[in-house]
């Protein structure tokens, strides 16, 4: 008789060894009686609570004149993760996303309550010096934006502002920067060669090694793909995958896909209000909020 | 999430694949619930005509499985479903394999039931096979109720059901057993109807896991591989 045939002694080894009883405290998820890292190669599930916290967002309100676009938002931006933003538009997440580097400061009519801390630091402080933060903190647009210079001076341009000139340096960091931006091999041979004859999804991933170049703690992507073909969208995505073992990614996206691939967590935005915020793996499969729901199924309108 | 969530899509066009999909599964039930039954009904009254019918509607599920399993392909290449949407898609893709196991142990009642009606009737065993047969069609049809309505305590309800089950086979094993040791010139029909025994308590098995998935689809957590009290109390937190 083969084993299948007695669900009695099935259930009994399939419970979990040394398994508390009636205790109410279950582990979660179950000790496998097999090594279960060799088979998912050791990536355990994530959560926010085991996560080193950058950046860290409390009771945060911002208006634009009288019109409020933020309501009390509260959430924490784990170190060296891709963290996505998502929502239907004039939810607030582009908004929030340029909180992180003080973007809203060129608004005259904006104002903030709340705090924004990096490792503890506040970035809206007086003593704030904001280009310095700004190098922490790099942003990258919706269109690519390159300057109109060569492809290597795109690359060093933050260098140099910070006073880097020496020959060897630059060079090093750029090809550093690029093949970091997987973009090194397509244009290592012609550096001198005005920025602008790249294609599309190349000067995007240019505008990210010009952001990388100058080693920030935390990189803001502001809708990096729209502009994007879907073969230079998947590169750039790959390229996130990349760069978040060295940088904390903020990603903000239309493209719900996108945040399911690229993001380890997904925060979902409605109204100026953050809804739900939690593990990718679970915020797609099984939302605890309808709203989240609907808006990840199309329901929606 | 109720059974109607599905039918709110801004995409009409999603809205009918899935409710086409919903749709399919429940005929299919159908159709596997009368194979059940007449195989059993065939077994009971000696009617070999029924069997070979219920030989013959094996086609129908098989291809019915095929279709299934391609309308989810389908909506997950095109419409990538996201969270309760996905969760019924991937069920659907499991549970229509259990479905169709159900459709073959039918047919293996069927088969069975033709060797014996050819044989002649011979009631010794058909007790316990009516006995268990009445309750696995109960747990059939409560577990695909419970996904046509989408309703977690009808489920749960089945979950605990396997277990009496297995019960009545372990009974059903030793009388028939009993029948053996009593006439050894029975043997022959008192294994057939093993079979049959044995073929009814596999269906109750898939009806489990059918009515697993329902919970999965409802509240979105993987309870498979526990005891029914261990479901019920994770369910319910």
């Amino acid at each position: 008789m083969s084993a299948e045939n007695q669900p009695g002694k099935m259930e009994e080894s399939a419970k979990p060894v040394n398994a508390p009883d009636d205790d109410g405290i279950h582990p979660e998820p179950p000790r496998h009686a097999i090594d279960m890292d060799s088979i998912t190669g050791g990536r355990e599930e994530r959560r926010i609570e085991n996560e080193d916290i950058t950046l860290e967002v409390s009771n945060l309100n911002l208006f634009y004149g009288e019109k409020q676009a933020l309501h009390g938002v509260n959430m924490k931006i784990p170190r060296k993760r891709a963290t996505a933003f998502i929502g239907p538009s004039g939810c607030g997440k582009s908004t929030l996303l340029r909180c992180f580097n003080r973007m809203n400061d060129l608004v005259d009519v904006c104002r903030i309550e709340g705090h924004i801390r990096i490792d503890g630091d506040d970035l809206y402080d007086r003593s704030v010096d904001v280009t310095e933060m700004r190098r922490r903190i790099g942003m990258v647009f919706q269109k690519p934006n390159p300057f109109p210079k060569s492809i290597y001076e795109n690359v060093c341009y933050g260098l140099r502002i910070q006073g880097i000139n020496k020959k060897r340096v630059l060079d090093e960091r750029v090809e550093w920067a690029l093949k970091g931006a997987a973009l090194w091999n397509e244009v290592k041979d012609r550096l001198d060669d005005s920025a602008f004859g790249l294609s599309g999804g190349q000067q995007q991933r240019l505008v990210i090694a010009r952001c990388i170049a100058v080693e920030p703690e935390v990189l803001l992507l502001d809708e990096p793909c729209s502009a994007l073909d879907p073969i230079s969208t998947l590169k750039v995505e790959e390229l996130i995958n990349e760069l978040k073992e060295q940088f904390t990614i903020i990603i903000v996206t239309h493209n719900m896909q996108q945040a399911a691939r690229v993001s380890d967590y997904t925060a979902y935005m409605y109204m100026g209000k953050l809804i739900e915020f939690g593990a990718t793996n679970q915020l797609f499969t099984n939302p605890r909020e309808k709203h989240t729901e609907d808006y990840i199924t199309g329901r929606y309108g | 999430m109720n059974k109607e969530s599905h039918a709110d899509h801004i995409s009409q066009q999603f809205n009918s694949e899935m409710e086409e999909l919903r749709t399919h599964f429940l005929a299919m039930g159908g159709l596997v619930e009368k194979q059940v039954g007449d195989a059993l009904e065939a077994l009971l009254d000696a009617n070999s005509d029924l069997a070979a019918q219920v030989m013959k509607s094996d086609a129908k599920t098989n291809d019915m499985e095929m279709k299934i399993d391609e309308e989810c392909r389908q909506i997950v290449a095109r419409r990538q479903p996201a969270a309760s949407d996905l969760r019924i898609v991937m069920s659907l893709v499991k549970a229509v394999t259990d479905l169709e196991r159900c459709g073959d142990e039918a047919v293996k009642i069927a088969r069975q039931a033709e060797m014996l009606a050819q044989e002649g009737t011979s009631p010794r065993g058909y007790r316990e096979c009516r006995h268990i047969g009445n309750h696995v069609r109960k747990m059939l049809y409560d577990a695909l109720d419970s996904f046509a309505r989408m309703d977690v305590e009808t489920a749960l309800e089945v979950i605990g059901e396997e277990a009496a089950v297995d019960e009545e086979y372990n009974g059903a094993m030793r009388q028939l057993m009993t029948h053996m040791m009593e006439d050894s010139r029975a043997i022959t029909r008192v294994l057939n109807i093993l079979w049959v025994v044995r073929a009814l308590e596999r269906i109750g098995d898939h009806s489990r896991n059918i009515a697993e998935f329902v919970i999965y689809m409802v509240e979105g957590k993987d309870l498979r591989h526990n005891s029914v009290e261990e479901i019920r109390r994770r369910v319910e937190r």
